[in-house]
């Protein structure tokens, strides 16, 4: 693997592949010492130009357990700010020797850009880019399914069956894009709901059954219900009336967690707005993975990093 | 190329019965003993030692595996590897003599990265080394305590350990080479 930008190049074979080393990274993880010295001698650059605490800390604890150095940049108090452009900075990391770029960007497609501009030779790992995708999250939310699914046993195993309902901000949600391509390439039946006003548009072509109506969608009994969050930062147009509409019509409150199944899987990409998409009982709950997405997602990130910086440069 | 065949499956066993008296003999007795296999060959010839040791002592043959993939000093030079799992007996391996136990013993590298990978998760009293095959050739000072064979090899020639667990059958052959 070269780089990371999507979740839409992914195969069933490499994601399984994906998912199994990340497996083997989560048993380090219960060890006294939770170090590997696979990376060591690289560096990762951390370069977020949109504000992050979780996927940037998952992301350094990750470059961290494999002995890798680490250096964060972000936009705010960075030379960014006096107008340095995307080229400019990514010389720079180039020239100090970064071995791989972890980029959270604001505008959709700077990932790519910088992995085929020719202005960096790193490998580039996508940490969320505009609307687009967010492939970290998806591998860390199939492993938290797997996981929960088979236990034990989940090494090789695909998510075939899986019925998936993704709720919530669909038109601004890259997690929901890299879900939609990852979980149907293992294998998932993938499902959205949303108000009409949050749903994307040109939506046919993709791998999902839409609804938009949570009470229908919870009565199918999903093995997944996966609660997106409101972003507060997004809603410049008038998508729905108030923030207590939107919690009554699509939340996940206390009376809809009591008609799902208990073995259905509550997950949430965080951070989480209570009372709104979801209730605090909800989050809470045993069926509830938020805490357990967050741990994984140091897993599969270590595993990520490990398969773009080991191995020989050659292989292209 | 032709492939000489220089072990049997019947030989095998006998080897892997005389290394598993020499580690109870020298280890006096089965206590605190963990066997741990170097994947994916070594796994198996780890538990197949653990059941002869259980066989001879029974309670004895506590077997675990050790992958040693994050610890190897050519991972930059190698297409990437993928790691397998690593599993260590529950009752850990502190105060423990650990064998590690590996199918061909050739430049010592893999078992140098065993080591460091043993220091991450413990410190045992000891440590052994179990091949089934030594084939020479060492970069680094490390020697096996237990060998099913010494075979004297050119670095040209080519070893294959084959075991019915994984390849259906038992057998060592010798491939390439000038001979």
């Amino acid at each position: 693997m070269r780089h990371l930008l999507s979740t839409r190049d992914l195969g069933r074979d490499e994601a399984v592949a994906i998912l199994d080393v990340a497996e083997d990274m989560a048993d380090v993880a219960d060890r006294e010492i939770k170090k590997l010295p696979a990376l060591r001698g690289k560096t990762v650059v951390n370069l977020f130009f949109e504000d992050s605490t979780r996927t940037r800390i998952s992301f350094e604890a990750a470059a961290k357990r494999l002995s890798a150095d680490v250096i964060n940049f972000s936009a705010k108090g960075s030379s960014v700010s006096k107008g340095e452009s995307l080229k400019d900075t990514a010389q720079t990391l180039a020239a100090m020797g970064a071995d791989a770029v972890v980029v959270r960007h604001q505008a959709s497609g700077a990932p790519s850009v910088l992995a085929q501009s020719g202005w960096i030779d790193a490998g580039i790992v996508n940490a969320g880019d505009g609307t687009h995708e967010h492939p970290t999250q998806a591998l860390l939310d199939a492993f938290t399914i797997r996981r929960r699914l088979h236990g034990a046993s989940a090494r090789g195993r695909d998510l075939d069956g899986v019925t998936v309902t993704i709720v919530g901000d669909i038109l601004h949600s890259r997690v929901a894009r890299s879900n939609v391509w990852l979980l149907s390439a293992l294998g998932a039946h993938v499902s959205f709901v949303a108000p009409a006003t949050l749903m994307p548009i040109g939506i046919r072509g993709w791998p999902v059954t839409v609804g938009y109506d949570l009470d229908a969608a919870i009565a199918a009994k999903p093995d997944v219900v996966m609660m997106l969050r409101i972003q507060g930062e997004r809603m410049n147009a008038a998508f729905f009336p108030t923030a207590r509409e939107y919690a009554r019509q699509w939340g996940l409150d206390d009376e809809r967690l009591a008609k799902l199944p208990a073995s259905s899987l509550v997950m949430h990409p965080g951070p989480m707005n209570r009372g709104l998409e979801i209730s605090a009982k909800a989050a809470d709950s045993a069926q509830s993975t938020v805490l357990e997405q967050v741990a994984n997602g140091v897993s599969v990130r270590m595993a990520v990093l490990y398969l773009l910086l080991s191995g020989n440069a050659g292989e292209k | 190329m032709t492939a000489r065949l220089v072990l049997q499956s019947a030989d095998i066993t006998r080897a892997l019965t005389r290394i598993s008296h020499e580690i109870l003999e020298s280890n006096r007795g089965a206590s605190d003993l963990v066997l741990l296999g170097i994947p994916t060959r070594g796994i198996v010839l780890a538990r197949r030692i653990g059941e002869i040791l259980d066989s001879i002592e029974p309670g004895s043959g506590t077997v675990g595996f050790l992958d040693v993939t994050m610890y190897r000093d050519d991972l930059a030079k190698n297409p990437t590897r993928a790691p397998s799992p690593t599993q260590i007996p529950a009752g850990g391996i502190d105060g423990k003599t650990v064998v590690l136990v590996d199918d061909v013993l050739y430049s010592g590298r893999t078992i140098r990265a065993a080591l460091d990978a043993l220091n991450d998760i413990g410190r045992p009293r000891a440590v052994r080394l179990a091949a089934l095959v030594d084939r020479g050739h060492r970069e680094l000072p490390i020697r096996a305590d237990f060998v099913g064979k010494n075979l004297p090899t050119s670095s040209s020639e080519r070893i294959n350990v084959r075991l019915l667990e994984v390849d259906g059958v038992d057998e060592i052959t010798i491939e390439g080479g000038d001979a």
